[in-house]
This record gives C-alpha cells, sequence and structure tokens, in this order.
C-alpha cells in the first residue's frame, strides 16, 4: 500500500486534490451553545465571504504580473478556503439539519448564499477590472475581516472563537500584501496610479454593505477601525477615498440577503460544477 | 516505545527536516489499554497536509503495535511560530530555511520593511524578500545578497 492509497482508506471523504479530506473540526469540542442566536447565519455569512473570494483569488493563478504574486495570490485564496471549510462546518453542525461543508459549500443555489457583493464582483483577471482592482478588493475586504475576526474571538461559541483567534493572523498577512501593492502602484507610474484609482473606485460601491447592522459584531466600531487603516494606506500611496456613491439594492436587500449579482451566477457555474456532475466522485 | 514517542518522531509532511513535535503541532498523546488518542493543530487554517499528518501518526502507530488509534485536532490554542522548539529552529537553519524570529504583531507597512533575516548559508544580514509568499503556506522567499542564494524562510505566524 502507498502513502496516498493510505490516506484515501483512512479518511472517508470524498473531495481532495489527491487525497480524502478529512472534516477540518475532526475532534473539536462541538457542543453547540443554547443562548446564542444568529450563529448559523454568522458562520454562513462569514464562510460564503471567504470561499466566494478563495474562488475570485484562485482565477488569477498563472495570470498574475509576476509568478511571486501567482503564488502570493493562491496562499491567500488557500488561507481563505480554510477559514471557509471551519465555518461552512460549524455552519452545518448549528443548523443540526445534516449539511456538512461539501453541501453548503456546492449544493446550495444563488439565492441561498449570503455572501456580500464585494466578494462576487468581477475584478479580474477577465473583464471588470485587472490585478490593481483586485488588490482594492483585497485591502478594504482583509481589513473589514480582521477588524470582524479580532472582535469575534471573545465569541459566545467556543469553536467560532477559536476560528477567528485563528484566522486573525492570516488576515493580517493579507491586509499587509495588498497595503504593500496599493502604496506601490499608487505612488508608482502615472499609468499604476491611474489603474490603482480606477480599482478602487470599482469596488467603492460595494464597501457599505461590509457594514450593514450585525447581531454579532458592532460594525460602527469596525467601520471606524477599517476607515483609519484604508485612510492610512491612502495617504502612503497619494491616493483619495474615492467619491461614488453606494450600489444600487433591491429593496435594501443585498448579499447577506441572498440577493446576488450577475457574477455570481457564472462564478458558482464554475465552482459547483464538478460536484453536481459527479456526486460522491473521488480521486 | 511509548505511544508518545512514536508520535514524536512522525515528520512533517512539508517540512521532513521536522518532527511533528519540534513543530509544536503534536499537542497531546493519550494511552489507555493500547488504544491511543493523539491530539494535533494546524498551522494556517487552509494547511492541506492536516490530513496526511494525521494518516502518517495512524500508520507510524499502527505499526508500532497499537490496535486502536485516534487523531483529533483542536483550534486553540491557535499554533504560532512560537511553538516551534529550540531543536526544531537549528533543524530549519541547517536544512537552510531560516527560522521564524519570536511573534509580534503583524504589522501594517506602509514604508519598506526593515526586518532583517540572517541568510542561513553564510549568516549575511544582507537579506532581502523576494516573495512573501513561498512554496508552503507558512514560508516566504528571501535571497541572499552577499553569496546571491535564494533560501526560504519561515516567517512568523
Amino acid at each position: 500500500m502507498n502513502a496516498y492509497e493510505d490516506l484515501l482508506d483512512h479518511e472517508d471523504a470524498h473531495w481532495a486534490f489527491g487525497t480524502g479530506f478529512a472534516d477540518p473540526l475532526t475532534g473539536v469540542d462541538r457542543a453547540v451553545p443554547s443562548d446564542v442566536d444568529g450563529l448559523f447565519e454568522g458562520c454562513l455569512a462569514l464562510g460564503d465571504d471567504a470561499l466566494v473570494l478563495a474562488q475570485r483569488l484562485a482565477q488569477w493563478c498563472s495570470r498574475a504580473p509576476e509568478l511571486e504574486e501567482d503564488v502570493a495570490l493562491a496562499n491567500i485564496a488557500l488561507d481563505l478556503l480554510g477559514q471557509a471549510r471551519l465555518l461552512l462546518t460549524r455552519a452545518g453542525e448549528v443548523e443540526g439539519a445534516g449539511r456538512g461543508e461539501d453541501a453548503l459549500a456546492y449544493l446550495r443555489d444563488e439565492r441561498e448564499f449570503r455572501n456580500v457583493h464585494l466578494v462576487e464582483i468581477e475584478c479580474g483577471p477577465l473583464v471588470g477590472g485587472d490585478f490593481a482592482t483586485t488588490i482594492a478588493r483585497l485591502l478594504v475586504f482583509s481589513s473589514w475581516r480582521l477588524a470582524v475576526f479580532t472582535r469575534l474571538c471573545g465569541h459566545a461559541d467556543p469553536v467560532l472563537a477559536a476560528i477567528a483567534a485563528k484566522g486573525v493572523k492570516e488576515l493580517a498577512y493579507h491586509r499587509d500584501h495588498a497595503a504593500q501593492w496599493v502604496v506601490r502602484l499608487g505612488d508608482g507610474t502615472e499609468e499604476s496610479h491611474r489603474r490603482m484609482t480606477a480599482g478602487f473606485e470599482r469596488v467603492w460601491p460595494y464597501v457599505p454593505e461590509l457594514f450593514d447592522a450585525d447581531p454579532m459584531v458592532d460594525m460602527a466600531d469596525v467601520r471606524s477601525e477599517v476607515d483609519s487603516v484604508v485612510d492610512a494606506v491612502f495617504g502612503a500611496a497619494g491616493l483619495e477615498r474615492p467619491s461614488v456613491g453606494p450600489a444600487s439594492r433591491v429593496n435594501g436587500r443585498a448579499g447577506r440577503a441572498g440577493v446576488h449579482t450577475e457574477a455570481m451566477g457564472y462564478l458558482l457555474a464554475e465552482m459547483q460544477y464538478v460536484h453536481r456532475s459527479l456526486p460522491g466522485a473521488r480521486w | 516505545m511509548t505511544a508518545y514517542e512514536v508520535a514524536s518522531a512522525v515528520r512533517d509532511p512539508e517540512l521532513p527536516v521536522l518532527t511533528l513535535a519540534e513543530l509544536g503541532v503534536l499537542r497531546d498523546v493519550t494511552e489507555e489499554d493500547g488504544r491511543v488518542r493523539v491530539t494535533i493543530t494546524p498551522t494556517y487554517s487552509g494547511c492541506p497536509a492536516v490530513a496526511e499528518m494525521g494518516a502518517d501518526l495512524r500508520r507510524s502507530l499502527l505499526a508500532a503495535g497499537y490496535g486502536e488509534v485516534e487523531v483529533r485536532t483542536v483550534l486553540a490554542p491557535a499554533w504560532t511560530t512560537d511553538w516551534i522548539t529550540a531543536d526544531g529552529r537549528r533543524k530549519l537553519a541547517e536544512a537552510g530555511i531560516a527560522p521564524p524570529g519570536r511573534v509580534g504583531p503583524v504589522v501594517l507597512n506602509l514604508v519598506p520593511p526593515t526586518r532583517r533575516v540572517a541568510c542561513p548559508r553564510c549568516g549575511s544580514s544582507s537579506t532581502r524578500e523576494l516573495s512573501r509568499f513561498g512554496s508552503t503556506a507558512c514560508k516566504a522567499l528571501w535571497r541572499c545578497s552577499d553569496c546571491a542564494e535564494p533560501f526560504e524562510y519561515l516567517k512568523e505566524l
């Protein structure tokens, strides 16, 4: 028996690149606290944000401006995918309907996803943006998520608190990586400055949704932290805060309510295709 | 050999110069009537090596004669590079991988970073970062300006 067969024999799971994946929370004490409201929705929203942005970032692999950046964006995507697996597993457990991470990632339809619009919109490498646009999104998103995770480290659900504590340093690396690119491009050539500015103008209408009221975290507090981070980066990069209004919503609803942009259906089609074509396949 | 001795000799699949104990991901090994429970923790949330670590631990313990092996994962307290032992740091350096410094907060760098990592080959501190992200989630890629060799650096987490 070679090492590969050994992995498959012992891990009773279907999806992986080359191995069976165990449930990422194997062995963790999973008792669900009875007095925490909105835990399923909260884990689902944060899990979906990470899953969808991981999918977007992975689209850059082999298309980034340089090889190191292929590796960097793929690594960031991998961190987010790990966070998504933990959060979706926890969401399924709290829901108690027998849905695991795979069922939540691959077998829900568009209206059941709870991610914000910011992570699903096309920001390159295809139409809709370029590398600078992707970096603009990554700066805003990782600054926001780091602020949220920092506050969730003390959450009443010990599993969510542990997932947040695990993610904090990963997100700090993502934020720093994005900030360094924003400074390099914003304070670079005339062309790089123009494209960095255009990148922020592209993503800015989707920023307000991040700060919609949330039962788990004080979003006004998160907003002031994110504002000060982003302003510091803009200052160092010689950029101005964009003056564009928020994206329109449907009766006030957006991604957190399951109302998505046109890009979402295409993204899910690509992400879910194999699992739905070959249910239970393993390799 | 005790179950702990067997488990602590298992090597990390991505950093095979280190055992899981030296890497600091082996948190606990308990043994009762030939039944072993091993507790490990992931380095990064998305570390793809966790499943392999579990399989390697199980295989080694079964081969050592233990009849029943359970591998558990814990998330808290979260792993940081401070969990890497002194022996582990020395072995990393000997294998040409610069070991991490002691962990401080990951700061937001808005000016060129002043951190210097000593070259694990020639010891020079005249080195520079080529890429913050490397061949695995836990490593960055650096180059020495004196001996001109690129080297990996296990970055602080």
